[in-house]
């Protein structure tokens, strides 16, 4: 029987010639992340069970961007519990306000990330580091610490299912789009304990920034990780970024799936996810008479320069509608620069958006962005459950940056085409 | 190891986000967590549970984020057990890392009742329903993973210096 991709990479970090969903392996880490709110747990797991060194300085990253630049006194306390820890250990990939990012953008920016790499991370979003041919998969605290610690972890070899995607995406449609209609097509739970691996014609037409984003909602499938095949337009990414070699792998001809799902990437249409699942999928067309109060666009999972230029595109030479606050928030600071030099971020303020520098804040209701009782927001983000945002009768519509921008100009979910 | 207490009972895809809102992420204090435990979908949990009591769930308890706050903040509230069908990944790592009984079972996630008196016999997987009268019995955990909760949780059972 041959392995799925993802099998693959689990087998070359456990040293063992080949292995089967279901059987439970200790594979090597090539990185461990964490963020300011994981990592202060894993800090306090490591130093209870007497370790006093990290397996590799180089391969743990730890990034300040859920409550960063700090928003009360208690969230400073967990910076500077990071920040001590990694001045201690000499962490080199530590990213502090000025240079942090959200963590799942900011990775694979910098190229720590790559093809064939097994990741752990204290966040449930690593799963996006899929888009390049990585392993990767959301742990929690105490995992992080026992990563730190020895460099390994222990998982369950992942069954999978088999996503093939062909056509092409049409205009203001996205990756977003994408992975909302699979998640309404299978459940919030539809990939329990699976791998989401991606394959099919349709790859070639999508870009990295939609791959990360597909994978990194493969979570809100219960996925343990999404996967992409390394193909051309990854190598052009990797190569301009990575310090390491990597790895490709393949899944061989003969690897078992659960089950296979075909999506025509043409037929594919603006989707928006109803509060409070992201499975509550409907296609905007449907949306038109939801008036809404807020507009989020941002994230670990549309933040990117791809993201910012749709919004660019809808916003520009417009203003939002009165009564509409609209939040920009560019992932990076790389980002955040780079709609500086295109012009994008004067469009914003024009337009009447509000710019904020890289956080995670409002996705999770930590701040920049909290709803009241009531109130609705169009958001890029990727959960819509109960208080996600705010009070727990405001509502979370999850939509792409396109339908997110043009329900900004009208007040209403709306079509980008109809703006 | 045996558990015993009334039941707490709750639905299908039971997320992080409603067991302890982020906007209290702001501390790693079990204790403090465990103030707001279930406070976006039960404001009255914190103030009935009792130690040892059970909390009992349908699909996917546990979806969403990462955060080992999660079963931190239920295990430090008196949880003894969470029974649930099926629980997501992340929270079932978490909760066999640090210690929080889960365990598995469909039948008893369907029988059991909000206030129902239940007891655990964890060595047998077996689930007591006293207030109906009724047993069930949960999927024992695979062997390795019965490993770390003997020991006491994953850090223990790495053990230091074992790198």
């Amino acid at each position: 029987m041959g392995m799925t991709m993802t099998q693959k990479i689990l087998a070359a970090h456990a040293g063992l010639p080949s292995v089967k969903a279901g059987q439970l392996i200790n594979a090597s880490l090539d990185i461990v992340l964490g963020n300011d709110i994981t990592t202060p747990v894993a800090i306090n797991e490591f130093e209870k069970a007497g370790f006093d060194s990290v397996f590799d300085r180089r391969r743990i990253n730890i990034v300040l961007d859920h409550f960063a630049p700090n928003k009360d006194i208690k969230a400073a306390e967990q910076s500077k519990q990071c920040r001590e820890f990694a001045h201690k250990y000499d962490i080199e990939n530590f990213y502090d306000v000025g240079e942090m990012g959200v963590e799942h953008a900011l990775l694979p920016e910098k190229g720590i990330v790559t093809a064939g790499d097994c990741i752990i991370g204290a966040d449930s979003h690593t799963c996006t580091y899929g888009a390049v041919g990585a392993f990767s998969t959301g742990v929690g605290s105490t995992d992080m610490a026992a990563g730190m610690a020895t460099g390994k972890c222990w998982f369950k070899v992942p069954s999978a299912i088999k996503i093939v995607l062909n056509g092409k995406l049409g205009k203001w449609v996205s990756g977003k789009d994408v992975i909302l209609d699979i998640i309404g097509k299978i459940g919030v739970d539809g990939a329990l304990y699976q791998s989401m691996e991606f394959c099919g014609e349709g790859v070639s037409s999508l870009n990295i920034d939609d791959r990360l984003t597909i994978c990194n909602m493969a979570i809100e499938a219960g996925a343990k990780n999404g996967i992409f095949p390394v193909d051309d337009i990854t190598r052009e990414y990797l190569d301009a970024r990575t310090q390491r070699e990597y790895m490709v792998y393949e899944a061989d001809e003969d690897a078992e799936y659960t089950q296979t799902i075909e999506i025509n990437l043409s037929e594919l249409e603006p989707t928006v996810s109803y509060p409070h699942l992201p499975e509550n999928t409907h296609p905007v067309s449907e949306a038109s008479d939801i008036k809404i109060d807020q507009v989020v666009i941002g994230s670990c999972t549309n933040g990117r320069i791809s993201d910012m230029e749709t919004a660019y595109e809808i916003l520009k030479g417009k203003k939002v509608k009165k009564g509409v606050r609209v939040i920009i928030i560019p992932a990076t600071m790389a980002i955040y620069k780079e709609c500086i030099t295109r012009g994008y971020m004067e469009a914003f303020i024009d337009a009447g958006c509000v710019v904020s520098t890289p956080t995670c804040g409002p996705c999770l209701g930590g701040y920049m962005g909290i709803l009241a009782s009531g109130e609705k927001c169009i958001s890029t983000t990727n959960r819509n459950f109960v208080g996600r945002m705010g009070h727990t009768s405001s509502e979370v519509y999850l939509a792409s940056p396109a339908v997110a921008a043009a329900s900004a100009l009208t007040g209403y979910i709306s079509n980008p085409k109809e703006v | 190891m045996e558990a015993k207490g009334y039941a707490h009972k709750y639905g299908d895809n039971v997320d992080t986000d409603v067991i302890i809102p982020a906007r209290y992420l702001n501390t790693p204090d079990a204790k403090e967590l465990a103030l707001h435990c279930m406070e976006d979908i039960d404001k009255d949990f914190t103030g009935k549970v009792k130690a040892g009591d059970i909390m009992v769930g349908g699909l996917n308890f546990g979806c969403g984020s990462s955060r080992e706050h999660a079963p931190l903040a239920i295990k430090t509230s008196g949880i003894s057990c969470v029974i649930a069908k099926t629980f997501a990944r992340i929270f079932y790592r978490n909760a066999i890392n640090i210690g929080l009984p889960i365990l598995e079972c469909e039948a008893a996630s369907d029988a059991i009742n909000d206030g129902d008196e239940v007891s655990i016999d964890f060595d047998t997987g077996v689930i007591t329903n006293i207030t109906r009268g009724e047993t069930y019995n949960a999927e024992p955990f695979p062997e390795f993973i019965q490993n770390i909760i003997s020991e006491g949780g994953l850090m223990a059972s790495i053990g230091k210096g074992d790198k």
